[in-house]
């Protein structure tokens, strides 16, 4: 399952996909929102995808990730639009039959997906707004 | 000169002033395209990265871009 939604993601359901009778171990990592960045107050974070892109771009971190670990199953969602501090942002399950497949599988694909997968996030503070990583970093006193 | 209609998010989209706008390009190739865009947008010079996609897939610089082809700018993306 790989589902880029606006609604809240059932961490449960995402878990289940993942599930098999032939696994010994599921991981799940469960991205959230922080309420902090650079010292500062997060109000809100603004999620964006280019949807068509990323579903195909998530597939292709799955097919890699299931040449290398003996995935039994697997689920990806990742939500966009408005969230709020402590919402969970994205949700990668894997199942393997041993769990040190399952720890290094996950960590895989949602490494990857940060690198790979359109999908941008813009930070709302109290005094402005900011797309997370989009410029080089700047020294503080430059 | 050719024309290209462009997909923009994330930053882009707030440099090009939409989600979508007609670009003018001398060639058909990802790097004539990005010439053109960094001549219309010199703000886009300045983002960490700038990737091409085209038809949802990142684009290599030779590759030729055809009528009726999706294309999308990806600057640096920050999901999860």
């Amino acid at each position: 399952m790989i589902k880029i939604t606006e609604k809240p993601i059932d961490v449960q359901k995402v878990i289940d996909t993942a599930s098999s009778l032939n696994a010994g171990a599921v991981n799940v990592f469960v991205g959230t929102v922080r309420n902090n960045a650079h010292g500062k107050n997060v109000v809100w974070l603004e999620y964006e995808a280019y949807e068509t892109m990323a579903v195909g771009e998530i597939r292709k971190i799955i097919d890699d990730a299931s040449h290398r670990w003996p995935l039994l199953g697997w689920a990806v969602s990742h939500r966009i639009g408005t969230l709020k501090p402590g919402e969970v942002a994205v949700a990668v399950a894997v199942s393997t039959p041993h769990r040190k497949d399952s720890f290094e599988a996950c960590q895989y694909i949602i490494d990857t997906l940060k690198v790979k997968v359109p999908i941008w996030k813009k930070e709302v503070f109290e005094d402005g707004e900011e797309w997370i990583s989009a410029h080089p970093a700047v020294a503080v006193n430059s | 000169m050719h024309t290209f209609r462009v997909k923009a998010f994330g930053i882009t989209k707030d440099i090009l002033g939409g989600k979508e706008m007609v670009i003018e390009a001398p060639g058909v190739t990802v790097a004539d395209l990005r010439s053109a865009l960094n001549e219309k947008y010199p703000k886009l010079t300045g983002l960490r990265s700038l990737f091409i996609a085209v038809n949802n897939s990142y684009a290599a610089e030779t590759a030729e871009i055809r009528e009726g082809d999706e294309i999308a700018l990806i600057p640096p993306v920050s999901g999860g």
